[in-house]
């Protein structure tokens, strides 16, 4: 090419990928409600995420070795400018949304032609894209003001995607009110967090500011906007007290919906918690503050325990899925409260792992809706045998949650015990393996429900269409695949752990 | 051929059967000979791998790197060798006795059951050739996920219920237990590769060597030491062939050959014997073998019975490891074979009473023994073997273990296995006698020759011919596992 002989400081395209990861659903967004017909808006929302995931999949692959791009926004340098940053850490959960994305949309043209009318279907097509472009902006941006405004706009579109299951079940529209509430108070929070952290340093910068706080940890300004900040993002991570909006946001939601959003919002949130945690405040903060004993610990166990309890007395499988994934936010947090590399690692590969996990869960669930009318236990009794290939997929994604060998949960799981051992805590090692065994008798609830049970009603019911099967069993496959082909998984999560441990550091080179 | 492909293809085989009998699920006697068939190939193939390594052990051949440390990999010696031909040859005896069965009884889903069979024969052979803890965890859990269907095959309450009890023990011990003990292995050790002495000397010490060990013990579910053993006679709600390959053979064989890879290749028998982590298992497992033999007194259903004597003859195997010495471990070895041969006959014969009759109680098969000789000599074999007296092959591994005991001056354990055979002689002659002995009381013409079908009698009478076989083979056996024993 002629350009090649040009010497200036022209980019190339493959420079300008951390914004057009962004730009592409942002874009495509609104075209969708512009051109308005409802033919063309899956196909525009398929191509557009299908973009993302390959530019996903480019920046992770230039990152994995631990490398870091930055992009200035406008070529304004930061702190001024806004920053975009792709490292190990974010370009995973970058690859995690931007595929969940693109598996979900074509399993999402059955799903939501059965459970939404033909008229908000465009638009829903457009509110999935803005809800993708708001996580994938929370992910990829280095200002902190930045992941504020991302995060509202992915929270709003949430709040509108969940009321769209209200044409199945009313319900929808408390459970989308209650998120709303509830999500508000965290951004809130977040942003009031975030106006202390400006107050002590001036900067919104999240190197800048890891560099300005460096030295004030003493001082109560900047204590209360941590505060705010773990309160505002535990509110969207549904840790465990702050969870309530989880399970009824779940299990009304369109199953797509709930597909993506079980299988990326949490994982983003999670994220943004490791990046202030690790990034912006530095590991030594949260041992002089005693932010793990305190909260982490405590909190993490709970859930794990708590949430799956709940989850074994559920009649309805969306909604013990919903719990099951509360217990599972309990691993993560146990995963960072363990403050080592190894104990990161753990989070971080969970994070990815039950994220595919749940959305073939989810699929499951959403194929036995459309087919037998709901995803109560009663319904789907005995579907195992008339729709064996939505039931066996479900079967494995169900022990892939279990933690079974052979899984991608297995391999967190054997990483979080592990972690757990390094540090010499024994008796929550046996507390983590206890509740996967909680999580045995949740599942094989479900497998007595599907295989071992009468069904309930007469009609005959079919296997689900082939367009939700190809997801479903994509992601079936992954969830053995990355339990044994680990270099991706494993890859990016040391080299994110490596990073993040790193503190501030990790944030400088 | 070469051997690690010859490791796969032993795998690959029993998976291919699975394949075609979900395919074929609609034409039983296509699916029934390709099954045959592929059990049939996957025994030559292990017989192939012996005639090529013999009793070496061949380099690890690692099929894929999971995490760094921990790989999926196999390799060949002389104890995985054994179990692997001991199950593949089993297989077909039992897949024709299965076939004989299931189509006497017209049993439903037959499909379904050929193909998990098949399934868990392929994780029996991944256990066996293992090479690392790791992957021996792994076809460890797959073989209980495989066989749970088998369990709950009949579908009933009863069923689901005994199935439900199974599966929680198996997975609650090993997910509770095994993998916790692995995982801190690791932590410990950094590797997971069974090494000849094992892996942990000199990196653990004190009473952690024991609380790891009893990790172990009771993480591996599958050897049935009391208190976890309640789930093998929640199993036998299974149909027979079931019970006769999976809780004869497969299954529970795969639990004790774990509890003895675990003794020589982790801890190593030195480091067992030095550290003395392992007396309180030594008892346990002395316990288990009364206890269990005591109940199975009590028992009036022949499967129940043998149920409790199974788990009794699985803490031989347990005891020979906590002993910790080299004839300790010998004679465990050795009765892996031994049993597996002399119960997989019993519970066949078992079956074969159930399908000519469908009795299930021993009470009430008083005079059967004239009406079906040839079930009720086979038993009769089966149960001597059991027993221990020559000349069948039972005979030999109790006597190297009662030589183990000794030589670890352990002398209350000769007491023990004397005792315990005392007891099997007390629960399982009975039958025969009053098979052969007694008539039933309401019995009024003379006793007509009505045995089972052909191909349900025909197996145990195989398998007890073999017990008989193996009496003047164990020397053979010995032989070939002696560098198990030898010192690193």
């Amino acid at each position: 090419m002629a350009t090649q002989t040009v010497h200036h400081t022209a980019m190339t395209l493959s420079d300008h990928l951390p914004i057009l990861q962004i730009l592409i659903p942002f874009i495509a967004a609104p075209l969708i409600v512009f051109i308005g017909q409802r033919k063309l808006a899956w196909p525009i929302a398929f191509i557009a995420s299908a973009t993302s995931f390959v530019i996903a999949c480019l920046l992770l692959s230039k990152v994995i070795d631990g490398s870091v791009i930055s992009y200035q926004i406008g070529g304004w340098a930061p702190p001024l400018g806004i920053e975009y940053r792709v490292d190990a850490a974010n370009a995973f959960v970058l690859f995690l949304i931007t595929g969940i994305a693109t598996l979900v949309l074509p399993y999402a043209r059955q799903s939501v032609g059965s459970e939404m009318p033909h008229k908000t279907q465009t638009l829903f097509y457009a509110l999935f894209l803005l809800c993708m472009t708001g996580l994938l902006g929370v992910t990829i941006t280095a200002d902190a003001f930045n992941v504020f405004v991302f995060l509202e706009i992915s929270s709003l579109s949430t709040y509108v995607l969940i009321a769209q299951g209200s044409y199945r079940d009313r319900r929808a529209l408390t459970a989308a009110f209650n998120y709303l509430i509830m999500g508000t108070i965290g951004a809130t929070f977040f942003v009031i967090g975030l106006g202390f952290l400006y107050m002590a340093t001036g900067t919104l910068n999240m190197a800048d500011l890891a560099d300005k706080l460096t030295g004030q940890y003493e001082s109560r300004t900047v204590q209360a906007g941590f505060a705010f900040i773990l309160v505002g993002m535990g509110l969207k991570v549904a840790i465990f007290p702050l969870h309530f909006w989880l399970p009824n946001a779940y299990t009304y939601a369109p199953s797509a919906v709930t597909t993506f959003l079980a299988a990326t919002a949490t994982k983003v949130a999670i994220y943004v918690l490791l990046r202030f945690v690790f990034s912006v405040f530095q590991p030594a903060f949260l041992a002089e503050t005693s932010t793990l004993e305190i909260i982490f610990y405590p909190f993490a166990l709970l859930a794990m325990f708590a949430a799956s309890f709940t989850a074994i007395f559920q009649r309805d499988l969306k909604r013990m899925l919903a719990y099951s994934s509360i217990a599972q936010i309990g691993y993560m947090l146990l995963g960072i409260a363990l403050l080592s590399e190894t104990g990161l690692m753990a989070t971080i590969i969970h994070l990815f792992n039950h994220g595919i996990t749940k959305a073939a869960l989810f699929m499951g669930v959403g194929a036995y809706v459309l087919r037998s009318g709901s995803s109560f236990y009663v319904q789907i009794q005995g579907l195992g045998k008339t729709m064996p290939w939505t039931s066996a997929a479900v079967i494995i994604g169900g022990l892939s949650l279990i933690g079974v060998p052979g899984t991608a949960g297995f391999l967190s799981k054997w990483l979080l015990v592990q972690a757990a051992l390094e540090q010499g805590y024994w008796p929550i090692s046996i507390l983590i393996v206890a509740s996967s065994l909680l999580a045995v008798i949740y599942v094989w609830r479900l497998v007595e429900t599907l295989y071992l049970s009468t069904p309930s009603s007469e009609q005959t019911i079919q296997e689900a269409p082939l367009s939700m099967l190809l997801p479903l069993w994509a992601m079936a496959l992954a969830c053995i695949y990355f339990g044994f082909e680990t270099d991706i998984t494993l890859g990016a999560a040391k080299a994110a752990a490596q990073a993040l441990l790193a503190g501030s550091s990790g944030m400088m080179n | 051929m070469d051997t690690s492909l010859a490791i796969l293809l032993s795998m690959l085989l029993p998976a291919t059967a699975v394949v075609a009998n979900l395919i074929f699920r609609n034409s039983p006697n296509l699916r029934d000979g390709l099954t045959l068939g592929a059990a049939i190939a996957t025994f030559l193939v292990v017989l192939n791998i012996l005639a090529t390594v013999g009793n070496t052990t061949t380099d690890t051949f690692v099929l894929l790197e999971v995490m760094p440390g921990l790989a999926l990999a196999f390799n060949v010696e002389p104890l995985g060798m054994m179990f692997a031909i001991l199950a593949s040859g089993l297989w077909i005896v039992t897949h024709v006795y299965g076939i004989g069965y299931m189509r006497g009884n017209n049993e439903d889903d037959q499909a379904r059951f050929f193909a998990c069979f098949s399934f868990a024969i392929f994780s029996v052979m991944g256990i066996a050739f293992a090479a690392n803890m790791f992957t021996l965890f792994l076809f460890y859990e797959i073989l209980t996920l495989s066989t749970y269907p088998l369990v709950a095959h009949k579908g009933t309450l009863a069923a689901v219920k005994g199935a439900r009890t199974y599966l929680s023990i198996l997975i609650g011990t090993s997910i509770g237990l095994q993998l916790v003990a692995v995982i801190w292995t690791f932590s410990i050790a950094g590797t997971l590769d069974f090494t000849r002495g094992g892996i942990l000397e000199g990196l653990i010490a004190g009473p952690p060597v024991a609380i790891l060990l009893a990790l172990y013990a009771f993480g591996i579910g599958k050897a049935a030491l009391m208190p976890f053993h309640r789930w093998l006679p929640a199993a036998m709600v299974a149909p027979t062939p079931v019970s006769a390959l999976l809780h004869a053979v497969a299954v529970v064989k795969a639990g004790v050959f774990t509890m003895l890879k675990v003794g020589i290749y982790i801890f190593g028998i030195d480091f067992l014997a030095a550290t003395g982590a392992s007396i309180w298992l030594m008892w346990l497992a002395a316990f288990s073998i009364i206890a269990s033999s005591v109940i199975a007194l009590t028992k009036d259903n022949l499967k129940a019975r043998l149920a409790y004597s199974t788990i009794s003859q699985l803490s031989y195997i347990t005891l020979g490891v906590a002993l910790a010495t080299s004839m300790g471990i010998l004679g465990g070895s050795l009765h892996v074979v031994m049993h597996a041969m002399g119960k997989i006959t019993l519970f066949m014969c078992a079956g074969s009473i159930y399908v000519a009759t469908h009795k299930t109680n021993i009470s009430q098969m008083t005079g059967l023994g004239r009406a079906m000789p040839i079930t009720f000599i086979a038993f009769l074999i089966g149960s001597l073997s059991i027993i221990g007296l020559p000349p069948l092959g039972g005979s030999w591994s109790k006597w190297l273990l009662i030589m183990g005991a000794a030589d670890a001056g352990q002398l209350a354990m000769i007491g023990v296995l004397l005792i315990s055979s005392l007891l099997n002689v007390g629960y399982l002659l009975p039958l025969v006698g009053k098979g052969f002995f007694l008539t039933a009381p309401n019995q009024t013409e003379p006793t007509k020759f009505a045995e089972s079908p052909a191909l349900v009698w025909a197996p145990p009478a195989f398998t007890a011919f073999g017990c008989i076989i193996l009496f003047f083979y164990a020397g053979h056996i010995q032989a070939f596992l002696m560098p198990i024993i030898a010192v690193p």
